[in-house]
């Protein structure tokens, strides 16, 4: 096979449509739908004694007004997408909250009107009477148990898991150094362009149910809702149109909205629409990055990691509908590229009266990298060590590999790392990131990480040569931006040596593809992108059987190349891959150029049926692809910045980042994918905050007052690459997605902290928070 | 008022959002709301040639002017207008849903700045968010915008 | 959000305007929108009445007068970005109008509609504040003109009259040295503290219910500004001295 499109820079196919504003995102559907909006709790704990909503009913356009009373499933708590069994105490919500909510943005009302506005004004007649009851908001206090956000749920906490690799306490005994450091994170949010969106339909007439989702995993959708309401699953679809950014939080099974808006839908007769307003998005959508973390570090005069053992909290918030996944991450991914003898972690997780948390860019492993990275950085400070060197002294080397670490990974497998250069990335890092600038108060950050990636369960591709020549290719799992539609028809291009512009691809809608998992934790390229290699690879190879029936020779002897199926290095004798998926059919009709072609083939007389046992009908192939294990990607970020010692500005003078994420299919998507996640980096270290106070209440609930960073926060980003096959899938590929957030804050952290002469130990920083660091140093 | 050069009636309802007549009212989606608080930019449309922010109008207020978006740029058809041309060449998009706000910001930049200086650009496109790209892809763009625009 | 429902009224000559002010109970007055609709969309500002001026003709000028320049109450701050006038007779005009928001906020925002919204983190009033200028507002009683020490009283509030409309903003002109600095999280923010310079005169923004005039030798005297998510009064103090020591260095 024919490697013309794989690694190449290829532009993206999906830009003609979005550049022209032709894109289809889920709230561009009207097609009569009715729309509504969520009433929502403005408490973060109360019980609620009573909801009236007569006088909402008979404002002007509602149509309806559902609480949990109207439902069906009322009483129903939401799936938890993740059970396991450390979570002894998982607990989620009901789709509308009727006896008690638990954090602002909870919600407990359904309006359904002839628009949004109208639907505004009634919510705002729905009459709650909520009794406040104590609210717990920070990780500690949470840990503290002196409120409960769960009667039922002891000490707040919903799962513990104690995990160790080696002896920690004896090996810690025998450590000729120790330190003890603290590490604190606050909640960060996603915050895609598009909000949350859903549109749905119910036909009577064709009993079926389409479901329009701003969501990463439609098949999921799919499924909860066929059993919600009792339906086949062919009976439901489910689809992603275009999404405007995802980065984890739009994955749930459910948020209300999911669930209500197809109801409704059914009830109502007429099709029904939902968008979520931004200021709804900051407490409606799941956040993350609550932790903290206490650290006690062993090593010796050479700066080599003797023991390590964390003991973190994590804040689950109020609800854990996606179970425990996210400090199992952080725990898995703490050790990173380094060799760590003894390793103990243990986590909690604790509820809080705050919006559920669930994977955002990163999941977890920002935290783990930020812990690992700033204890080497302090060991380095107490010996005097270059902070490079103690890295130096304790990567794992590249031929320690599969290198196993001893906990556990999200998958249910063992952390074990698969290929990867990890000296490289740093020598190269540091390389290119070139000499000190002059002038004071400049600081060096430095960072490396690995990431685990393409995790199972599987995905699966069909992929069909039409007979007109093109071809069209689906899966499960939708795109939110990564140029899925290019990359997997450069894999299946590359397969039936067609061009890229040949090739059209549809994700994320379960009529094309039922089957599948989703769009996250930077799965995409390794699992879609190898089960379309799979549906390719059996397609190109029914092609080479059909053809060589017709040609008269060893299907051995054929390759695919140009849109032909021809004797290997002799153009003249093939036949057109048209032609052949019209042979494909045995009855052999079609209406285009491959007829013709077609029929100029008398078939060889062969015994038995047209259709031999085994075989079909088409020139199709649907293909599975499932990993044994995640793939390791690995990275190392360095910086320069420039502090301003009395405004405490940040400028960010240089960043580099040497990137190993596998193969790369198209290194222009790979290189928009670092930049991006660099990018929340930055505005999860510097700029964004959700000021929670300690009412619970989001004071900053809006693009205002957190700040995302524009364009002029942002500096030029210099990538390098290098490339570490994963011994684990056939295209040797890793996953991308995560890897540009995942060290920013450490890496940042580090260079602010020698800037300005300050411990840095938590995120996010700011000129405030910086201000008094310095006070209170002096 | 006039959209795309189509004339078109004036709304009824007072506070009818212009972005929001535009999507709903006359099926132009390609104009994105992004968060109705005129800080995202994802509305961003032309009045009189001039970027605005089409979340910040009411409908009637376009009454008597000309309304440029995204769908005016470049009818079905033609090929693409420079600054969309540069977009796809430099990967200056990703999900998309920020894309026509930037790509008219930038039209309205380079009639302000045909030959703009790294400042300028960054000044030019200061006011609209991504959450995808980091943005550097969508200044070698608006560069690259600027050399088509004067071929 | 959606707005919520309101009355609408498009006038189309000053005087009409001051009618239908001075007629109706709870009315906003609707021209660059950039500060009322975003109030609107949050359903924060729920006015009975939106009184548009937009349609008002010929009260876009900016012009010299009384060695000054003028600005009417429908020039747009780019309009007054790009203007040759400004930029020759009040420079510090310039440079203050380029801190405002972004260019895409400045086509439809009003220079002084900005001035009637009275943010005291906004530059303009302190701009204003600093050269002793004035505003011209008329109503169905008249006109007035307002000095820019008595116009504003408080956070978000002016000493106009609810059926009051500011017609035109006035600024002396400025010399060397002059300075606009300010502080902000990201670039076209409001300021978490700044400062005006013209020539020995001071005016602070971003640290009290309205602009302040200060002592350049000691900004931060008697000021009690006020904690947000984003700094402590403690903090806005040091950015006081600190970005008064910039404006001052030359």
């Amino acid at each position: 096979m024919t490697t013309r499109w794989f690694g190449a820079r290829v532009q993206r196919v999906e830009d003609d449509r979005l550049l022209r504003g032709h894109g289809r995102f889920t709230d561009d559907i009207d097609d009569g739908a009715l729309e509504s909006c969520l009433v929502r709790s403005p408490y973060a704990h109360a019980r609620i004694r009573s909801i009236d909503v007569t006088a909402a009913r008979a404002m002007p356009g509602v149509i309806a007004v559902y609480t949990a009373a109207e439902l069906p499933f009322g009483q129903t708590d939401l799936p938890i997408l993740i059970p396991h069994p450390n979570l002894t105490h998982g607990r989620t919500q009901r789709c509308l909250a009727s006896e008690v909510v638990r954090y602002v943005g909870e919600a407990v009302a359904f309006v359904v009107a002839e628009s949004r506005g109208l639907a505004e004004d009634a919510a705002e007649m729905v009459e709650v009477d909520y009794e406040p009851l104590p609210v717990v908001i920070t990780p500690e206090s949470a840990a503290r148990a002196e409120h409960l956000v769960h009667d039922d749920v002891p000490g707040n906490v919903a799962a513990e898991m104690i995990q160790e690799a080696g002896s920690v306490e004896a090996a810690l005994a025998a450590s000729p150094r120790r330190k003890r450091l603290h590490f604190r994170f606050e909640r960060g949010a996603a915050c895609p362009m598009e909000a949350r969106a859903v549109w749905a339909r119910w036909s009577t007439s064709e009993r079926r149910l389409t479901v329009y989702d701003s969501t990463q995993s439609p098949t999921s959708i799919r499924g909860g809702l066929a059993v919600l309401f009792g339906l086949p699953e062919s009976s439901v679809e489910v689809i992603a149109p275009d999404v405007g950014g995802g980065f984890g939080p739009k994955i749930m099974l459910f948020y209300p909205d999911e669930l209500l808006v197809p109801f409704a839908a059914m009830q109502l007769g007429r099709p029904v629409k939902w968008t979520e307003d931004r200021q709804e998005h900051f407490t409606a959508v799941n956040q993350e990055r609550g932790q903290v973390h206490e650290v006690e570090v062993g090593f010796d005069d050479e700066g080599r990691l003797l023991a390590l053992d964390v003991d973190f909290v994590h804040d689950a918030g109020a609800y854990t509908p996606y179970g425990i996944i996210l400090p199992i991450i952080t725990a898995g991914q703490v050790p990173g590229p380094y060799r760590v003898p003894n390793y103990r972690v243990r986590f909690r997780d604790v509820y809080t009266n705050a919006t559920p948390t669930s994977p955002y860019r990163g999941a977890g492993r920002p935290h783990a990298c930020f812990v690992m990275e700033r204890t080497l950085d302090a060991i380095a400070a107490e010996l005097g060590l270059e902070r490079a060197e103690v890295r130096r002294r304790n990567l794992i080397q590249p031929d320690q590999f599969p290198y196993e670490v001893g906990v556990a990974w999200q998958d249910g497998n063992a952390v074990v790392y698969d290929s990867g250069n990890y000296p490289v990335l740093l020598e190269k890092a540091l390389a290119n990131l070139g000499p000190r600038p002059k002038g004071a108060h400049v600081g060096m950050g430095l960072g490396m990480y690995v990431e685990g990636t393409g995790v199972g369960p599987y995905e699966g591709a069909h992929v069909q040569v039409l007979v007109s020549g093109k071809v069209v290719a689906a899966t499960g799992i939708p795109s939110q931006g990564q140029a899925h539609a290019t990359v997997w028809a450069q894999i299946v291009a590359d397969e039936l040596g067609v061009d890229v512009a040949d090739v059209e691809v549809t994700g994320g809608d379960t009529r094309r593809f039922p089957w599948g998992v989703g769009t996250f934790a930077s799965r995409g390229a390794v699992t879609a992108g190898n089960a379309m290699a799979v549906a390719a690879g059996m397609v190109a190879e029914k092609a080479r059987q059909i053809a060589a029936d017709h040609l008269e020779v060893d299907p051995a002897d054929l390759e695919l190349v140009g849109g032909k199926v021809q004797v290997k290095g002799s153009p003249d004798r093939g036949v057109a891959l048209a032609a052949v998926a019209v042979l494909a059919n045995p009855v052999r009709y079609a209406f285009g150029g491959g007829t013709e072609a077609a029929t100029q083939f008398t078939a060889r007389p062969r015994p038995g049926p047209p259709l031999h046992e085994g075989e079909q009908p088409g020139l199709e192939a649907t293909g599975y692809y499932s990993p044994p294990a995640s793939t390791w990607a690995a990275g190392c970020h360095a910086c320069y910045v420039r502090v301003d010692p009395q405004t405490f500005r940040l400028e960010i003078l240089k960043y580099v980042v040497v990137h190993d994420c596998g193969r790369m299919i198209n290194p222009l998507v790979v290189e928009g994918q670092i930049e991006g996640g660099v990018a929340q980096g930055i505005g999860g270290a510097f700029y964004e905050r959700l000021h929670y106070d300690s009412e619970g209440q989001l004071r900053n609930a809006s693009f205002m007052e957190f700040l995302m960073p524009y364009a002029t926060e942002i500096p030029a980003i210099e990538i390098d690459h290098i490339e570490t096959p994963s011994p684990l899938n056939p295209l040797g590929v890793k996953g991308a997605g995560e890897a540009g957030v995942i060290p920013v804050g450490a890496v940042l952290g580090s260079a602010i902290e020698e800037a300005l002469g300050v411990p840095i130990t938590e995120m996010p920083l700011s000129p405030l928070k910086l201000f008094e660091l310095v006070k209170t140093r002096s | 008022m006039k959209v795309n050069s189509v004339v078109y009636p004036t709304p009824a309802d007072p506070r009818r959002l212009l972005s929001d007549h535009l999507r709903h009212d006359l099926g132009l989606t390609g104009t994105h709301v992004g968060c109705e608080h005129g800080v995202c930019g994802c509305c961003t449309v032309l009045l009189d040639g001039a970027p605005v922010r089409s979340c910040l109008l009411l409908a009637v207020q376009a009454e008597g002017h000309e309304v440029t978006t995204i769908e005016g740029l470049a009818s079905d058809a033609a090929p693409l207008h420079p600054v969309q041309q540069a977009f796809h060449e430099c990967h200056g998009l990703q999900c998309g849903f920020c894309t026509p706000g930037f790509v008219l910001a930038v039209v309205g930049l380079l009639a302000q700045h045909p030959n703009p200086t790294p400042e300028q650009v960054d000044e030019g496109i200061a006011g609209n968010l991504c959450r995808c790209t980091g943005y550097a892809s969508i200044r070698r763009a608006v560069h690259r915008a600027a050399e088509l625009s004067q071929k | 959000m959606k707005p919520p429902p309101f009355e609408y009224r498009a006038p189309t000559t000053v005087e009409e305007a001051c009618a239908v002010l001075a007629s109706l109970e709870d009315a906003k007055v609707l021209a660059g929108g950039q500060s009322l609709v975003p109030l609107l969309n949050f359903r924060l500002a729920r006015p009975a009445y939106i009184v548009d001026i937009n349609r008002i003709a010929a009260i876009d000028r900016i012009y010299e007068r009384d060695g000054g320049v003028a600005v009417q109450a429908l020039a747009r701050q780019a309009a007054v970005e790009d203007s040759e006038i400004v930029a020759r007779v009040c420079p510090l005009l310039t440079a203050a109008v380029r801190l405002v928001a972004h260019r895409v906020i400045r086509n439809r925002g009003t220079l002084c509609g900005n001035l009637a919204h009275a943010d005291p983190a906004s530059e303009l009033p302190a701009v204003l504040l600093a050269l002793g200028g004035h505003v011209v507002a008329r109503s169905i009683r008249g006109e007035r003109v307002i000095e820019a020490d008595r116009l504003f009283s408080g956070v978000m509030e002016t000493i106009l009259a609810p059926d009051e409309l500011l017609v035109e903003a006035w600024f002396p002109a400025s010399s060397q040295p002059f300075a606009v600095i300010e502080e902000s999280r990201r670039h076209g923010d409001f300021a978490l503290a700044g400062v005006v310079r013209a020539v020995d005169r001071l005016a602070l923004f971003g640290v009290a219910p309205t602009p302040v005039l200060a002592d350049p030798r000691d900004p931060a005297r008697g000021l009690q500004p006020s904690g947000d998510l984003e700094a402590t009064a403690e903090f806005r103090l040091h950015l006081v001295r600190v970005l008064t020591g910039k404006a001052f260095a030359a």
